[in-house]
């Protein structure tokens, strides 16, 4: 218990712009990933990396203002980014049986 | 508030309604539902409430917005005939009860007063889309839609939780009356700059969903690859519940800062109207004619959701009824002429060339036909015109008239493709045999085209009440 509460002392000994810049780097990360992959499992990953690098600036947001609500609102995301990857995996698989293959520059029957 | 409770109870319903071997029975029960469900969201008129510890608040505004989408529901499922006779293929119950979700999303999306509930609703409205745009699981074209919005829209809610978080950073407070109050006392020059990102990633996640240029790439392929039904469904549901919770956001918690958001919001909705015209000028395809149109929609409505005046609301919410109307019933005309066609094992394509004599035989659908598409061309005497000049007027006189001449303009091009549909119905030499109706299909038309006509002579009699 008494290791519990000192968490936040714990996370507070690194300043907090270091947390803003590193998720930043995280969620940039992410976005490129996004944009430049062709394979559409890689690219998911991509999206929930920029969701962790959400989660991660949430919780250091929310250690910093000794409020809770932010460490609430990650338990929210995860909950619906799990809901999100069980759709996200059907459609894949989808479309998976009918082309036999996952790469979304195969996926131009509709024009851009 | 009653609403969404009951609308996830009526979801589980039908899936189980999905086990007993009636599908007849299906399609007035989620009638009744929604129905209900207006009928509970109608009893909270007048009263201000907030749910659940502060995460929700009820006011007329909410119930008007949610009113609308409710009348929304009640009018696609109406025009939805039970997804056909295929018995193997087609799961109505699940269809059915996945749409009942998606409402209590958009009605979260309403009535949100805590960010965490905007972006849960946002989620389940958004995942019940991803599957219902991938319903058509053999259809290659289904399968890329479904794709598409999946990792378009994932990208965009990633974008969207980014800028919360830095609004929280700035704020400490989810809350936006909250955010509203500490917004104010930070503009007095002293706000982080991580509000202000944080404000601008939120209002482009926002613009995601409701496909604004430059955001808006998606949008025809969805909605061409998408089941005609659930393209109905998206363009008016979810266009609704987007722009509710992007006036919400701008007119309430955003306004303090007006300044840092304001001028990149005109520009925007400048190249919304733009894009969306000209680009569906060039359009083959009726859907996907639909889908531009509902980008330049998009525009038009982003004119007024920029800032709280008194009559910005109203006008918004005119104009998504009216435009709500106009679209389903352009829609279930296309429906059932495209699977007429198909039955008689003709080549479909959903082009304009569809349409091609189709007033000779049915009159009915080439009326609905031609109503639907002058109201949305904003033709006097349908409820379209009126939506477009209380958006005018209500910029004309907070005084933003480059965004405004340039919508005048558009709205000019906007008849052009509009009335491509009506001439094929009337003009072109075709053959479509004659269609034989359903009652209930037949009846929610004839609303349809009523609704529009005489809110095209009368408007008062809904802009009174928003």
């Amino acid at each position: 218990m008494q290791q519990m509460q000192q968490i936040p002392d714990v996370i507070k000994l690194i300043p907090l712009n270091f947390y803003v810049l590193f998720s930043s780097a995280l969620f940039c990360i992410g976005i490129v990933g996004v944009l430049t992959r062709r394979n559409a499992i890689i690219i998911f990953m991509s999206v929930e990396l920029m969701l962790n690098a959400v989660n991660l600036l949430l919780a250091a947001f929310s250690s910093y203002r000794a409020d809770p609500s932010g460490q609430i609102f990650v338990f929210f995301i995860m909950a619906v980014a799990a809901a999100e990857v069980a759709v996200g995996l059907a459609i894949i698989v989808m479309i998976y049986r009918n082309i036999q293959t996952i790469d979304v520059g195969i996926l131009n029957k509709l024009k851009w | 508030m009653n609403s969404i409770i009951a609308l996830s109870l009526f979801g589980i319903a039908n899936l189980f309604l999905g086990f007993l071997n009636n599908r007849k029975i299906l399609l007035p029960a989620t009638l009744a539902f929604v129905l209900v469900a207006l009928g509970l969201n109608l009893a909270d008129w007048n009263q201000e409430y907030l749910w659940f510890n502060n995460m929700l608040r009820t006011n007329n505004l909410s119930v008007n917005f949610a009113s609308v989408i409710l009348v929304a529901t009640f009018l696609v499922v109406a025009v939805s005939r039970g997804f056909g006779d295929d018995e193997e293929h087609t799961h109505p119950a699940e269809y059915y009860a996945i749409m009942l979700f998606s409402v209590v999303g958009a009605i979260m999306m309403v009535t949100f007063e805590n960010l965490i509930m905007l972006f849960v609703g946002l989620e389940i409205l958004s995942v019940s889309m991803y599957i219902l745009t991938g319903t058509d699981k053999r259809n290659l074209r289904s399968n890329e839609a479904a794709l598409k919005y999946f990792l378009m829209g994932a990208f965009a809610t990633g974008i969207l939780l980014f800028g919360i978080a830095l609004i929280y950073g700035a704020t400490g407070s989810f809350n936006i009356h909250g955010i509203e109050a500490l917004v104010l006392t930070a503009a007095g020059g002293s706000a982080p700059a991580l509000l202000y990102i944080g404000i601008v990633m939120v209002i482009i996640g926002l613009l995601f969903k409701v496909s604004a240029a430059p955001f808006h790439f998606w949008t025809p392929d969805v909605y061409e690859g998408a089941p005609a039904i659930f393209t109905a469904f998206m363009s008016t549901v979810v266009k609704t519940a987007g722009f509710a919770a992007l006036f919400r956001l701008l007119g309430g918690a955003f306004t303090g800062v007006y300044g840092t958001w304001i001028y990149i919001l005109y520009f925007l909705t400048m190249l919304t109207l733009i894009i969306g015209n000209i680009t569906a000028v060039y359009q083959q395809s009726f859907k996907r004619m639909l889908a531009y149109s509902s980008i330049s929609h998009a525009g038009y409505l982003m004119l007024t959701a920029t800032a709280k005046v008194a009559h910005t609301q109203s006008s918004i919410l005119f104009y998504s009824l009216a435009y709500s109307v106009a679209t389903i019933s352009a829609f279930a005309v296309l429906m059932v002429v495209a699977e007429t066609k198909e039955s008689n094992a003709e080549k479909t394509n959903e082009n304009f060339d569809i349409f091609n004599g189709l007033a000779k035989n049915n009159p009915l659908l080439a009326f609905v036909l031609t109503v639907s598409m002058l109201s949305l061309a904003g033709i006097p005497l349908t409820a379209g015109f009126w939506g477009k000049f209380f958006i005018f007027s209500d910029a004309f006189q907070r005084g933003i008239v480059v965004p405004l001449v340039v919508a005048v303009l558009m709205s000019a091009v906007g008849i052009y493709y509009y009335f491509k549909a009506i001439i094929s119905a009337y003009f072109k030499e075709g053959d479509v045999p004659a269609i034989e109706l359903k009652p209930i299909y037949k009846i929610t038309l004839i609303v349809t085209t009523l609704l529009t006509i005489v809110l095209g002579i009368a408007p008062d009699l809904v802009k009174s009440i928003f």
